[in-house]
């Protein structure tokens, strides 16, 4: 799965969360989930589980912590999809 | 000088109509809501009929958001909330989104669980350590207070938001805590009404006490029997029930619609001594808090027009219209009208008190006495206390001054409620 095709899959997955919808339609690699996106705090942890089940991965405590970005997030689901 | 209170607006989410208008023609029409329950026969319970109201994904969607609906499994929330925000809408108060929270309105929505549903379900997850897949919402959704939270959350609520739990009493003390909330200046409005969640969870424990019907698994509409010789115990019943209580002014100054006066009334416990226990009731605390109502309001028992009583179909009935007799000393044919909803809906448990308050209210509003079903063979006991006639069978039309209402609830505690046609 290359780059595009990941942040394609993430856009789905983040997408029922979103509160900004321009935002989230100019999405790239620096976009903060909370700062941008205006993901509400409380929901991190069920996007992680979304993505853990779209990409079929699991996903640890230290790494969930660093998920608050897409860049940080792409980089973390890349790693784990390269361990498989 | 004293302030006042009026209902402003109402909310209802019963077995037998979602929404005002459908309540209003159950009841006026004697429609039951009580009908077999498929998952109660696959798990062999005794009783296997129940009152459940009838959600769609339309109405869901009118109340919720899609994404508050992933993972969502809390039909008391569902039933709360839905019946909170039509009292709101009804109300005729605002739904805009403005930066600060209404200072002076506030909730006391009362349960007695919240999602067991959902609490079940995070059980079985949690013993196969899956604990880290539970996902973000089991808090909010099996907290008690999650009904008064989501419900503080969509109207932006800014005064008190809190959850009360007494048992079959909840909803009716929750109209006397808002009432309480508004006479003494602390909120200008106030969100009242209690919620129960539906389902096997909820009510087995009352099926194992052997408390509800075995007799009507193939009879719904007929199992639920207040005041009847051949009861044979309650239907377990859910829903929610809800009304917008406002200091007469407001309401005056908005111009809403005031459906009647709330006067007050009591609230009390029998200490679970003499003959009450955790399950049964103390007479004496049963007449001390409708007499202590009378008190507080100030009327006299001849003019009560219409009781509204808590009448679940056990063997109970009897002594409560006897209780109800000796508190107001009134028998025979100078007893009030009295009515049991509980004979269309089924015991909604912790809604019970605001469903059929909120049926009260409408029968005092439009002037009208609702029927009772499933009583043409009256207990004898209740038979030589009251004039059958004062039990009615077909719907009535009257104009209704004063309504009482009263619930009685495990943990031998009593609530009495008064509302008066508003002048």
């Amino acid at each position: 799965m290359n780059k595009l095709e990941i942040i394609d899959q993430l856009k789905t997955v983040v997408k029922p969360y979103i509160k900004n919808q321009e935002a989230f339609d100019n999405l790239s690699e620096t976009t903060d989930f909370i700062n941008d996106l205006k993901i509400n705090s409380a929901n991190l942890v069920d996007v992680i589980l979304d993505i853990e089940e779209v990409f079929d991965i699991v996903i640890d405590n230290a790494s969930m912590e660093k998920m608050l970005d897409v860049k940080s997030t792409l980089a973390i689901i890349e790693t784990k999809l390269a361990e498989k | 000088m004293k302030k006042r209170v009026v209902i402003t607006g109402l909310g209802i989410v019963a077995p037998n109509g979602v929404g005002i208008d459908n309540f209003t023609n159950a009841i006026k029409n004697g429609i039951s809501g009580i009908t077999h329950d498929a998952e109660l026969e696959r798990l062999q319970f005794s009783c296997q009929i129940a009152g459940k109201p009838t959600i769609t994904e339309a109405i869901k969607q009118q109340y919720f958001t899609e994404l508050e609906l992933r993972n969502f499994n809390s039909t008391g929330i569902l039933y709360g909330v839905i019946a909170g925000m039509e009292a709101w809408k009804d109300a005729g108060l605002p739904f805009e989104i403005n930066e600060n929270p209404d200072w002076d309105s506030g909730t006391i929505f009362g349960s007695g669980t919240s999602g067991i549903e959902k609490f079940r379900e995070s059980i079985y997850k949690i013993d196969d350590f899956q604990t880290r897949r539970l996902g973000s919402t089991v808090v909010a959704q099996t907290m008690n207070s999650g009904v008064s939270a989501y419900l503080g959350g969509k109207l932006g609520l800014g005064n008190q938001v809190s959850t009360n739990s007494s048992a079959c009493i909840t909803g009716t003390e929750s109209i006397l805590m808002g009432y309480d909330r508004i006479i003494s200046g602390q909120a200008k409005r106030m969100l009242v009404g209690s919620t129960s969640d539906s389902g096997p969870y909820i009510w087995a424990g009352f099926d194992a006490m052997k408390v509800c019907t075995f007799k009507h698994n193939h009879s719904p509409e007929k199992g639920s029997r207040p005041m009847s010789a051949s009861a044979s115990g309650f239907v377990p019943g859910s829903g929610a029930g809800a009304m917008i209580l406002e200091e007469l002014e407001s309401a005056l100054a908005r111009k809403a619609t005031i459906y009647a006066e709330v006067l007050g009334g009591n609230s009390n416990s029998g200490g679970q001594r003499g003959e009450g226990t955790m399950t049964a009731p103390n007479s004496v605390a049963v007449q001390k808090c409708i007499q202590d109502s009378l008190k507080f309001t100030g009327l006299q028992s001849n003019e009560i027009d219409l009781i509204n009583g808590h009448l679940t179909a056990t063997s109970k009935d009897s002594l409560e219209i006897i209780n109800w007799s000796a508190a107001l000393g009134l028998s025979n044919e100078k007893f009030p009208y009295i009515n049991s909803l509980k004979s269309l809906v089924g015991h909604c448990l912790s809604a019970s008190g605001s469903v059929e308050s909120v049926a009260a209210v409408l029968q005092l509003k439009h002037g009208f006495i609702a029927p009772n079903i499933n009583c043409e063979d009256l207990h004898p006991e209740i038979s030589a206390t009251i004039d059958s006639s004062k039990i009615p069978k077909k719907l009535i039309h009257k104009e209704l001054n004063i309504v009482i209402k009263a619930s009685f609830g495990f943990g031998d505690v009593n609530a009495c409620v008064v509302f008066k046609k508003f002048k």
